[in-house]
């Protein structure tokens, strides 16, 4: 996987040109927590350093003081051998350090033009600069495949080809030293690809790289030498070649990764949550769920297994009445309203449904509010807890310091805002409000996303004893160990449908891994294998067959399918990317090498959802990612053909993003088991 | 006590205008501000044009909003000063409260009646001024047609204009007159580039002639009908300089005799209603330098005749105030 | 992580603001020649040290205080309601109508009258632009401020053709009937010996806006309402997460919004001129924008920063009356206190933020 071509094999002492970037004994607080820690780096000229760690590792904060945003506190910056000072972007631009965020700076209705230019401008009038930076990027498109069409305007582009403008935007700038900050986080695995193919290039050219990211794989894929960070701390430098990704991950961690959770077997009993053919599409004319239909009997985990984007955040946005759709929802046999008035939250905890969202930040908690605020957000019109007129304060402060021990919530004062808790702290208070309800069924997305593994253990107990009570548990995470450890049954969705349902002990990670590909026909799953395993009733017959009729459907190439009935945004995507794709390259004809051609049609492919590709991949429908969603882990339409790499590929990413997922939100010192945030005053003296 | 004496010798030190605090006469302004160049500049003139010729000194205020105006009366009463001198009509409510309380101070009030034993209430015949200056007009005008620009649309305003119109049918009975008001509310009173807009509109019907009533607003008919060739009447103060000889004649009405008047009487102020008119030469038009050239000997003696018939009572002008109604002029 | 204390953030730093502007007025002031010493203890002597200059400035205070509290609600589900002006404009109007048209008994059954109609029309002003907000997505900002004209000239004309009385100059109403005025201070505290408050404007309104600072208080943080509108305002993801409707928020917080700032012409019109005048709200309506901002939204905040304004109102009548500073000056005075205390909040947080958290990092 290393295909270290520039990087030097020999001795760091006998290369007598000075590192590109050198650290030295960098720290940066932000009050009293501290994000980076007397760290130290050094990277070689034309070599691509990854840096690799959990999210709050300090990998951005370090990045950041590189790039002349922060200030560090302490430690000295080297670059080419000389010490510099970075004080601010500007200075880091003339340093030569160019800079590719994970969120794009570019001006969204100004031409690619304009944003390579704005900044760099030579004088006052445009149209010298622009006609320079033709010229420069003319240049750069041969050299790196960098092709994009000057003249297309930033909003019609895809993301893929708006990084690339970034990166245009670093390299016009004449950075040597190029920063990528989780550059895959939204592309594209097609794109990925693309992107690691210029930074190859690039190298190759004597560029430095530093690549941020969280997945192992694309570490072992593109870097020369990899540092590992950890709660601020610079754990491990080693050189690609000679690590794994298990050593990678242990590193970032700090310790071995193994979750498994103690168990009975379930007992289900009657279907508790029944759902027919929902359907729903977005203001964007996007079909997001596509006719899923799923049960959740009493006393079972039904686990919705699935690459981020697929519907899953839509399916239990539905659920917990914030989505309209259409379709059949039964709660103990009752259908529930879908649309009109009576669709919203309230009306469905009224029935029973508790939901602990995906994203507590934006939705599962009101940081700002008070622990005890909080613990009633969504209740808060529950009649138990009004005296007359006015809501029960006393009463709901009682209560919730009650939940909060039990729950094991550090620290355990109600009065806190929840912003000041940790990500797992947090978590369990979302979970004590839904839990302690007594809901007939729990909605659970991303139980332990950013939570802290003490934390993560608690969580998953609680979720199981739930179960053992009876309940009927829903659980979405897109991360497979979860999945696996804590469901009684897996249903994979891909692409707004459900793919099929296994029972863990049945199936591996491999076998899932494909159905999360949208990939059905494989040996071990013949198609009719019914989803709908436990239904003996003629209902629920009915409802298979329908499953399977639609099953059957998605046999059938993908294409026509979407010539059916494409989306509107959809269309015009195709169009307009495929033009901007297209008209230079032919524009070029005579002075450009022909390879860039064929780079691009397999680019428009993927942005476009196979076209040139579908023949090569028509026995095997093709997967169609839905390409603006950040994915966290990928399956590559490009080694469609060859399935062993593939596999490899999938349980690769499934690691990393095991990994990536259950991190801590912040540092924190590392025998805390469940990371109690202190007390600012505290905190003050302990400093 | 003591502190509060100290902190009102603090003030008194403030004041560039040293002096006694007591018995000095105080001038409150309306909300238009005293340089407005016609009402307010009026009575400021009158109470300098005083304070020259006796060296004594005056207090004043610019009202800032509608709540200081009691506040301004009670604060100067209680200060002791006497008269206090205000301009404009908006203060006839809030004087009608004041002033009891207060009936060792008196009080003077411009253009309303206030019917309390301690106020004086001066209003002006201005239908007898503009009647003059409207057959000014009429006899100035080469195309028959003349115009008139009010400020803000209230009765008062309309007295204007129906003498205005009045005198110019005296002369032209045929003659058509255009009246426009600016607006309907006190920032018709202050807003020259709504009345040069009027003045181009009215100069487009033919008028050659325009007569402006509207406080500020005047200013931008004045110049308009000086950069358009035509002429133009000023109004309260003597407007005749701003453009000399482009200006026919002003109808004055002499709010700084009325200021005078009262702050020379001093604490004797006289009572009750005052009438200003011709006949007390609290109305009449401005004969300058500046319009000489403008004014014959024909016109001269007409407007004389006539101010000398409506001075002994042998003319009577319609008041558009006494019925709400215009005999010469539909509004 | 919470950067300084509660305290430092709810007195230090209006404090400080105040204290700059308070030095940038006085090199104004010594800018044109006058004792910025003497012109303060003036501003004190006229605004607190009488009974009649406290009338005054709990007179102002009043206007502040409902127009304050209407900002805080808005700003509460995260609305800039900065139509306020507009909606006590017509809320006026409301009044207005109440004491003209209705033979009321006596005041306090017409104060009661006319409060109900003061909020409903001042309400009903404010829907307009939160039903856009919550339907159409247009921006309250710029509707509310477009109602400010368009109530304006509603005003104009419904006064100058419709309730102005014949023969009357002032675009304003006839007076109210003797039951529907107001008692003022002097009304109610003064004995047979002393005349207490004697003249000010302050009347029995102002009871009912300390009054209201305790409703939206309990509105706020006790009710279910108040609650959600809250969350609303924190996070409109979370708040349909929890099923609260981001329409009936919108709307509703709106509605009581208006209905406070359209209170406000109680004071002014009901309490003081006892009929509607045309300028009657005088920028009220704005300078709530800054006693929201500086009373951080809370109740008691509200209370003492418009009390603060009020203060700033009758002094600067006071420099006004006995010095030889124009008006102007004046406005720009109390201009640099809403500046420093509304506008420049940041200038003096940011660096009190760090000031605290290196302290905290020393101990």
């Amino acid at each position: 996987m290393n295909t270290a071509v520039a990087a030097p094999e020999t001795d760091p002492l006998l290369a007598s040109v000075p590192p590109a970037i050198q650290l030295k004994g960098i720290s940066k607080a932000f009050g009293p927590v501290q994000a980076n820690k007397n760290i130290s780096i050094s990277v070689k000229p034309g070599t691509i350093h990854g840096i690799i760690g959990e999210n709050g590792a300090g990998k951005s904060t370090l990045m950041s003081i590189l790039y002349g945003f922060y200030k560090a506190d302490s430690g000295q910056i080297f670059i080419n051998g000389k010490e510099t000072q970075i004080p601010d972007s500007q200075a880091a631009i003339k340093a030569g350090i160019g800079m590719v965020f994970q969120h794009f700076k570019l001006v969204q209705n100004f031409t690619v033009l304009e944003n390579v230019i704005l900044g760099a401008e030579d004088g006052p009038l445009l149209r010298p600069s622009l006609n320079k930076a033709r010229g420069v990027l003319k240049q750069l498109a041969e050299e790196y495949e960098l092709n994009v069409d000057p003249d297309a305007i930033i909003e019609n582009l895809s993301v893929g080809h708006q990084q690339r403008v970034e990166i245009l935007k670093a390299l016009y700038r004449q950075a040597d030293i190029l920063i990528l900050d989780e550059p895959t986080g939204v592309l594209t695995p097609a794109e990925a690809d693309h992107l690691f193919r210029i930074l190859d290039n690039l190298r190759k050219e004597g560029k430095t790289i530093i690549l941020i990211t969280h997945k192992l794989r694309e570490i072992m894929d593109a870097t020369d030498t990899v540092s590992v960070m950890r709660r601020g701390e610079m754990t491990a430098t080693v050189k690609t070649a000679e690590t794994s990704p298990e050593r990678l991950a242990e590193m970032m961690v700090g310790r071995k990764v193994l979750l498994q959770v103690d168990k009975k077997p379930a007992e289900p009993g009657k279907p508790v949550l029944e759902v027919e053919n929902l359907r729903l599409t977005d203001e964007k004319g996007v079909e997001r769920l596509k006719g899923i239909s799923l049960n959740v009997l009493a006393g079972e985990i039904l686990g919705i297994a699935g690459v981020a984007g697929n519907g899953q955040s839509e399916l239990l946005e539905v659920l917990g009445g914030y989505a309209n759709a259409t379709g059949t929802i039964r709660v103990n046999g009752q259908e529930i309203d879908l649309t009109g008035k009576h669709s919203d939250g309230q009306s469905r905890r009224a029935r029973g449904i508790a939901h602990v969202p995906e994203d507590r930040h934006r939705e599962g908690l009101i940081m700002p509010f008070t622990a005890w605020e909080n613990t009633v957000f969504g209740y808060h019109r529950d009649p138990k807890i009004q005296s007359g007129m006015l809501m029960d304060n006393a009463a709901i402060k009682a209560e919730a310091a009650a939940k909060m021990e039990r729950f094991d919530v550090r620290p355990p004062n109600p009065k806190l805002a929840a912003r000041n808790f940790s990500g797992g702290n947090q978590q369990k208070i979302v979970l004590a409000r839904e839990i302690e309800r007594n809901p007939d069924i729990l909605l659970v997305g991303q139980p332990t996303r950013g939570v802290d593994i003490g934390a993560i253990e608690f969580i998953h107990q609680q979720i199981i004893r739930l179960r053992d009570e009876g309940k009927a548990i829903l659980l979405v995470s897109v991360e497979l160990d979860e999945i696996f450890s804590l469901s009684d049954r897996i249903a994979v969705m891909f692409d707004g449908q459900i793919m099929g349902e296994r029972i863990p002990s049945e199936t591996n990670e491999k076998e899932l891994g494909l159905l999360m590909a949208g990939i059905t026909d494989t040996a071990h799953a013949k198609m009719p294998a019914s989803p709908m395993a436990m239904s003996e009733e003629e209902v629920q017959e009915a409802a298979e067959i329908e499953a399977d009729a639609q099953a059957e459907s998605e046999l059938t190439p993908e294409v026509p399918q979407d010539a059916e009935a494409p989306s509107e945004t959809e269309v015009k995507l195709t169009t307009t990317d495929a033009g901007a794709e297209v008209a230079p390259v032919e524009a070029q004809v005579d002075e450009t090498a022909p390879d860039i051609r064929t780079d691009a049609a397999p680019d428009i492919s993927a942005d476009d959802e196979t076209k040139t590709e579908a023949p090569a991949a028509a026995d095997i429908a093709s997967p169609t990612m839905p390409h603006e969603e950040p994915m966290t882990f990928s399956t590559d339409p490009v080694d469609v053909e060859t399935p062993p790499a593939k596999t490899e590929a999938i349980s690769l990413g499934s690691l990393s993003a095991t990994l990536t997922q259950s991190t801590p939100e912040r540092p924190k010192s590392p025998d805390t088991k469940s990371d109690p945030i202190k007390d600012p005053e505290e905190g003050g003296k302990d400093g | 006590m003591t502190l509060m004496t100290k902190l009102y010798g603090a003030a008194a030190a403030l004041a560039l205008t040293a002096g006694a605090a007591a018995a000095e006469p105080a001038l409150i302004f309306d909300l238009g501000g005293k340089f407005d160049k016609s009402f307010n500049e009026a009575a400021f003139n009158g109470a300098v044009r005083w304070a020259e010729e006796t060296g004594e000194t005056f207090r004043e205020i610019e009202l800032q909003s509608e709540a200081q105006r009691e506040q301004a009366l009670r604060r100067f009463a209680e200060n002791g000063n006497n008269p206090i001198v205000m301009t404009g009509f908006a203060f006839g409510n809030v004087l009608g409260e004041v002033a009891p309380d207060y009936p060792d101070t008196k009080f003077a009030i411009i253009d309303m009646v206030v019917d309390q034993p301690n106020v004086r209430s001066v209003v002006f015949n201005e239908h007898e001024g503009s009647y003059l200056v409207g057959m000014m007009a009429a006899m100035a005008s080469e195309s028959g047609t003349v115009g008139f620009i009010g400020g803000m649309d209230i009765p008062l305003i309309r007295k204007f204009a129906c003498g205005y119109a009045q005198g110019v049918k005296a002369v032209n009975a045929d003659a058509t007159v255009v009246a426009n008001m600016t607006g309907t509310t006190p920032a018709a009173w202050n807003d020259p580039v709504k009345g040069s807009e009027l003045t181009k509109a009215q100069i487009s019907q033919g008028a050659d002639v325009v007569y402006a009533a509207a406080g500020g607003t005047g200013v931008g008919v004045l110049q308009t009908a000086a950069d358009e060739g035509i002429l133009s009447i000023g109004v309260d103060s003597n407007q005749n300089y701003l453009h000399p000889g482009q200006v026919l004649t002003s109808m004055m009405k002499r709010v700084d005799n009325a200021v005078y008047d009262a702050m020379t009487s001093g604490t004797d102020l006289e009572t009750g209603i005052n009438v200003m008119g011709i006949a007390n030469g609290g109305i009449g038009y401005a004969l300058d330098e500046h319009n000489e050239a403008l004014v014959s000997a024909d016109m001269k003696a007409a407007v004389d005749d006539a101010s000398a018939k409506i001075a002994s009572g042998e003319l009577m002008v319609h008041d558009y105030m006494s019925d709400d109604s215009c005999p010469a002029l539909s509004f | 992580m919470d950067k300084m204390p509660g305290w430092a953030d709810a007195v230090l730093v209006p404090l400080i603001s105040l204290l700059l502007a308070a030095i940038l007025s006085a090199l104004v002031i010594i800018g044109i020649g006058e004792d910025p010493v003497a012109a303060f203890k003036l501003m004190v002597d006229g605004a607190l040290m009488r009974s009649s200059g406290w009338g005054y400035t709990l007179y102002y205070a009043t206007n502040f205080i409902f127009t304050g509290l209407a900002v805080a609600v808005a700003f509460h589900a995260r609305l800039f309601n900065i139509g306020g002006e507009g909606q006590a404009m017509i809320g006026g109007l409301g009044v207005a109508l109440a004491c003209l048209y209705i033979p009321w008994p006596n005041w306090y059954v017409a104060l009661l009258g006319a409060t109900v109609s003061a909020a409903l029309f001042g309400a009903m002003w404010a829907l307009i632009p939160a039903y856009l907000q919550a339907k159409r997505g247009s921006h309250i900002v710029i509707t509310t401020i477009m109602f400010n004209f368009i109530a304006a000239a509603v005003l104009n004309y419904i006064l100058v053709n419709i309730l102005r009385p014949q023969g009357a100059m002032d675009p304003a109403t006839a007076r109210f009937p003797e039951a529907a005025q107001l008692p003022t201070f002097q009304d109610m505290f003064s004995t047979a010996e002393t005349a207490m408050f004697r003249g000010a404007p302050a009347n029995v309104t102002f009871f009912l806006a300390v009054f209201m600072c305790l409703a939206v208080w309990v509105l706020i943080w006790r009710t279910k309402l108040g609650y959600e509108i809250r969350s609303f305002g924190q996070s409109e993801s979370a708040a349909k997460y929890a099923g609260i409707s981001p329409i009936k928020i919108t709307v509703v917080a709106m509605l009581i919004s208006g209905g406070l700032a359209g209170m406000m012409a109680l004071n002014t019109t009901m309490g003081e001129a006892e009929r509607l005048v045309m300028n009657a709200t005088e920028g009220a309506g704005f300078i709530g924008i800054a006693v929201a901002l500086m009373g951080r939204s809370h109740p008691l905040g509200v209370l003492l920063a418009a009390l603060l304004f009020g203060f700033l109102y009758q002094g600067g009548a006071e420099l006004a009356l006995w010095t030889n500073i124009p008006r102007e000056l004046i406005v720009v005075i109390q201009a640099l206190v809403i500046l420093f205390t509304g506008a420049l909040d940041n200038m003096v947080r940011m660096p009190l933020e760090k000031l605290f958290l290196a302290a905290r990092r020393k101990a």
